[in-house]
């Protein structure tokens, strides 16, 4: 078998996460792209892989690899739009990652935005049920909200937990946001506000769900001979793994684990050659409550049904190993869909380079950032190292 | 925005929207709901249909208040998931229950309802819901 490249990350731009009214799709791309160009020297990338999930739906947009690349004037690049729903983002990195692991390139950027605010909340909704089975789920009038909220009160049953306990997770992730400048949501909230907030599908609750977000994430990747010339801090891309599970929900053999995020990380862990308890700082994409919960066990972190009592006694939180979500999760830095996988990593990596300008995981040698599209049907896992 | 319904779409999976109708597998014996070409476990495509039993209890429900389009005038939705007689698992909408009195384990059955519409003019899309099963019927 051909050997893989070692791949690393040079540069990096984000856009604050929110409602950016004064901002289009296009707008906040060029705006996250040229930082990330300018983050790695100014470099010519060779290639463009954007993640999104909702441009066709919201923005009448397809074809969107030629469109940004267009409007960011980078030259005649070839560039398409990676789509794993909610999990575009990681997706978007694998395949960036792929370019260049294999040779084909030495410098590829690879990014993700989403446009949500233009849209009104109903419709925001409806583009982003299509994550689900269509004919099955859809079409019975499963919204995204209601098959997360299946899973959380299976989950909740089986292993008998409480409101309380699940109300730790958005409690922790609004703490942590408060100091993330790039954060959508940047204030604390108690249990009593999670506890009484609107109920959405029940057991699910406006606090355990993601915001509407708009926001623009940029990665330069390069090839080792490259990234040594560009910077004194490159972040080494050490493994990679990506799994799907039934997009039918209740056709899978587990409804109380994301069967996807276990294979996507037991790949990224062998190739990286580290173990969960040697993760410093996690990125895991918590849609929604449940989700964080979920990914925790699902992850190594937790043991089975008990990643609820460990966050309600106080794990996960800074100076722990691993500190989760730092950036406040999507639940508080916010959730621009297909741009949250590339957000994650860019966070990850900031924290190795030690200038993540929130909470610092300080001395952070081994992170990882997990993305989901839709309700666990696809994961992906990225495992950096210093 | 409004969900198209296209007549088309709904016939090409009738047996299984009306009848719950899946695919079991001539080698290895597992049963496909929705019906897929090929089987998961074995990948074997020498599959026969089968009629999936209408019975089953309730292993998970929510009660979803922000209906998608075309479903706002039954909100509150109950969605849920079945585990029929047989062991295979479906993702339904429940009728003729109450959020009150919805719980998991309650015993429920098929039946054959309207499931959205598209206005007055439009085509509506129908298909199994499960309701409590009543009590009286010979089992």
């Amino acid at each position: 078998m051909f050997e893989l490249k070692k791949v690393y990350i040079v540069g990096i731009g984000l856009t604050k996460v929110g409602r950016h009214f004064d901002k289009g799709l296009k707008d906040l791309f060029a705006e996250a792209a040229w930082k990330a160009i300018e983050d790695a020297g100014n470099v010519d990338v060779e290639a463009l892989v954007v993640g999104n999930e909702t441009s066709s739906s919201l923005q009448d947009q397809d074809n969107l690899g030629a469109y940004l690349v267009y409007y960011c004037g980078l030259g005649k690049i070839p560039a398409w739009r990676a789509e794993a729903a909610c999990g575009s983002g990681g997706a978007a990195v694998l395949t960036g990652y792929s370019l260049v692991a294999s040779g084909l390139y030495d410098i590829v950027m690879v990014g993700g935005v989403e446009k949500l605010t233009d849209a009104r909340t109903q419709d925001v909704a409806w583009a982003l049920a299509k994550a689900a089975e269509a004919e099955y789920e859809a079409f019975y009038g499963a919204s995204f909200a209601s098959l997360n909220a299946l899973i959380m009160k299976y989950y909740m049953d089986k292993y008998n937990v409480s409101r309380d306990e699940i109300s730790e997770w958005p409690i922790l992730m609004h703490e942590n946001a408060s100091q993330n400048p790039y954060a959508h949501l940047r204030f604390k909230v108690n249990r009593e506000f999670v506890n009484k907030s609107r109920v959405i599908a029940y057991p699910l609750r406006l606090l355990d769900s993601s915001p509407i977000s708009d926001g623009a994430a940029a990665l330069i990747l390069a090839s080792e001979d490259v990234a040594r010339k560009l910077t004194d801090t490159p972040i080494l891309i050490a493994g990679v793994g990506a799994a799907t599970d039934d997009i039918y929900i209740a056709s899978r053999e587990r409804l109380d684990s994301l069967m996807a995020t276990i294979l996507a990380s037991q790949k990224a862990y062998k190739m990286a050659k580290v173990e969960p308890s040697s993760i410093d700082v996690a990125e895991v994409h918590d849609a929604f409550s449940i989700l964080g919960i979920l990914n925790l066990e699902d992850l190594g972190f937790a043991k089975k049904g008990e990643a609820a009592k460990l966050l309600y006694n106080g794990s996960f939180r800074p100076g722990d190993k691993p500190t989760v979500n730092p950036s406040g999760g999507l639940k508080a830095r916010g959730h621009p869909v297909g741009a949250t996988g590339v957000y994650q990593v860019a966070e990850v990596a900031m924290q190795l380079r030690g200038d993540f300008p929130g909470i610092k995981v300080s001395g952070a040698e081994v992170g990882l950032a997990q993305n989901i599209g839709g309700v666990g049907a696809f994961a992906s896992v990225i495992i950096l190292k210093r | 925005m409004v969900k198209l319904i296209s007549p088309a779409r709904i016939w090409r999976e009738k047996k299984a929207h009306y009848m719950l109708e899946g695919l079991r597998c001539k080698k290895c014996n597992s049963i496909l709901y929705p019906p897929r070409p090929v089987c998961n476990k074995c990948s074997s495509r020498d599959l026969e249909p089968i009629r999936l039993p209408h019975e089953g209890k309730l292993i998970s429900y929510t009660i979803l208040h922000d209906t998608p389009y075309g479903f706002r005038s039954y909100a509150p939705l109950i969605i849920g998931i079945v585990e029929l007689t047989n062991g295979v698992r479906v993702l339904a909408t429940l009728t003729d229950v109450s959020s009150e009195e919805i719980r998991v384990g309650m015993e429920v059955e098929a039946v054959l309802r309207k499931i959205h519409d598209q206005g007055e003019y439009g085509p509506i899309a129908y298909a199994l819901k499960f309701r409590p099963k009543i009590k009286s019927k010979s089992r």
